[in-house]
């Protein structure tokens, strides 16, 4: 489904990305995982066209998104929650996930709001809220429905369990764990390892700009270095 | 009754600033830029609907929309030709563009129709008595056309599709192309209203002052700049606050102390008002992310 051949980004003259190659398979939960400033936010921005790879490819359904700007990527089929959720602060959640439907035909607005809603009953409480006023947790399950909202076939979700209590961290897995088994594929990075590889299929661990393991996420799970540098043991 | 007058003639004053300060903070309240050609695109306005008016004999009506209709495509061209390839610049080349782009219009303006004054003929003429104060139906229409444009454009962020993108434009542009919005569209959509805007205060405030220069429209743009900072720039109610207020302090100012000095007290008015509110009247502090 989507296929990310051999690319590298640059920030002016750091070379963030060193030729990264990895595939997302139709019905996959598919984990990135690395250190702090490892790459991994910046790979996702280039699958969704906010940043541009110099070399290589970034196929989506078999189509070459190289070209395609950032905002028609998402009429494909692509959604993208951004590391920091980064929710219209100054909208209401209401608001919030009509921006996510943005691509869509209006007369299907009014139905994925209330399928969000399903999803997420604390939204549907706080639909008039400013999302400014919500909590870390809500504002994470806003992003998550505001991209539901598109109707995605792949979704991209940059480290969901940032800065979130135990507790909610393993509700937003949860989630996840639904959501795959509604059939939706799920690219998914985190710190979080431990958590990322026991929901994934498949994993590929990031260092310094580079795909350093590959795996399945159990077989990541017992992986001797991988134990060592990111799981604590 | 006297003070009644003064009054009037303020709030009709700062109804042209307000419209002027509409733009002003719808534009950088999505780009994010402060358009200082902003002013000379109400001279424009000014002289297209005089041309119309006295070359081509339209009605007033029409030479205002021939205006806002020229404006429109000229905002949007200044914003594709001069901003857009500077989206990623510092806000201090863009700040020095929109001063180049300011000078270009003038002196465009200069070339095509000369420094010479033009007189202006009103769009309406003649004078209401309203409980015994003659009020002119230029400052009527004024303040009409002020009320109605603030709630329509109120109504069109807070109700409509590309309204409520703009609104998700100016807080994160990143976040607004990940839901699909295309930014470069909505931020022309932005310069084509206030071009509009820009066009109905000129003829409005021409129709109401009615010499026409090349630089008729810079100070007017800095005072409507001033409104908006006033009331909070990016904030629609706080723009049309801020010109209302600042139109009235302004003819008080001119009434009762001094006419050479209105100007300045109009500025020292904003200094005040942004040493105890640094975001403005309606405007919300919001402290830079680091
Ligand atoms: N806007 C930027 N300008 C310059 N360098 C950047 C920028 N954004 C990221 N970098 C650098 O690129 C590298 C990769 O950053 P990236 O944000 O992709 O890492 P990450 O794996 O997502 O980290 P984190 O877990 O902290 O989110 C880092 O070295 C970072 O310093
Ligand atoms: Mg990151």
């Amino acid at each position: 489904m989507l296929k990310v051949n051999d690319i590298n980004v640059y920030y002016g003259s750091i070379h963030a990305i060193k030729g990264v190659s990895f595939e997302v398979h139709q019905g996959e939960v598919v984990t990135l995982i690395g250190a702090n400033g490892a790459g991994k936010s910046t790979i996702l921005q280039t699958v969704s066209g906010l940043l541009r790879s110099k070399t290589g490819s970034v196929e989506f359904l078999g189509e070459n998104l190289g070209n395609v700007a950032p905002h028609k990527i998402v009429a494909k089929g692509l959604a993208h929650v951004p590391e920091g959720r980064r929710v219209f602060l100054q909208m209401t959640v209401e608001e919030n996930l009509e921006m996510g439907a943005f691509t869509r035909p209006g007369s299907e607005v009014d139905s994925g709001i209330a399928d969000v809603y399903k999803r997420f009953p604390r939204l549907e409480e706080r639909r008039r809220q400013i999302a400014g006023t919500l909590s870390g947790g809500e504002q994470q399950m806003l992003a998550m429905g505001r991209a539901l909202m598109s109707k995605p076939q792949l979704l991209m979700l940059d480290e969901p369990s940032m800065g979130l209590a135990p507790l909610l961290v393993e509700q937003i897995f949860e989630i996840i764990k639904e959501l795959h088994k509604a059939g939706t594929t799920i690219l998914l990075v985190e710190q979080n390892a431990q958590m990322a590889l026991s929901v994934a299929d498949r994993g590929y661990v990031l260092e310094t700009g580079k795909i350093v393991t590959t795996g399945t996420g159990a077989e990541l799970l017992n992986d001797d270095a991988v134990k060592k540098a990111y799981l604590g043991a | 009754m006297e003070f009644l007058s003064y009054l009037i003639s303020g709030i009709s004053l700062g109804s042209v600033y307000a419209i002027i300060a509409l733009g002003y903070t719808m534009v950088y309240g999505i780009a994010k830029m402060l358009n200082f050609a902003h002013g000379d695109v109400i001279m424009i306005g000014g002289y297209i609907s005089f041309c119309a008016m006295s070359y081509l004999n339209f009605p007033g009506w029409l030479a205002l929309i021939l205006a806002m209709v020229v404006c429109t495509a000229l905002g949007v061209v200044i914003e594709g030709l001069a901003y857009r390839p500077l989206r990623e610049a510092t806000s201090l080349a863009v700040l020095i563009t929109a001063i180049g782009v300011s000078y270009f219009l003038q002196n465009s303006a200069l070339l095509i129709w000369g420094a010479t004054p033009k007189v202006f003929s009103p769009i309406v003429e003649g004078t209401q008595n309203i409980g015994g104060l003659s009020v002119s139906n230029i400052s009527l229409l004024t303040m009409a056309a002020c009320i109605v444009i603030m709630v329509v454009l109120t109504l069109f962020t807070s109700k409509t599709k590309m309204g409520k993108a703009m609104r998700a434009c100016s807080e994160d542009k990143g976040a607004a192309q990940l839901m699909g919005i295309n930014v470069n569209r909505t931020i022309s959509t932005t310069f084509a209203i206030g071009s509009a805007l820009a066009a109905v205060a000129g003829v409005l405030m021409c129709s109401a002052y009615p010499t026409l220069m090349p630089t008729t429209g810079s100070m007017p743009g800095i005072k409507a700049f001033t409104a908006a900072v006033f009331g909070g720039i990016g904030s629609i109610p706080g723009a049309f606050l801020g010109g209302i207020l600042l139109g009235i302090i302004e003819a008080l100012a001119k009434a009762y102390l001094s006419t050479q000095l209105s100007n300045s007290i109009v500025f020292a008015v904003l200094i005040i008002v942004l040493l105890v509110r640094p975001a403005g009247l309606l405007g919300k502090y919001v402290p830079e992310k680091v």
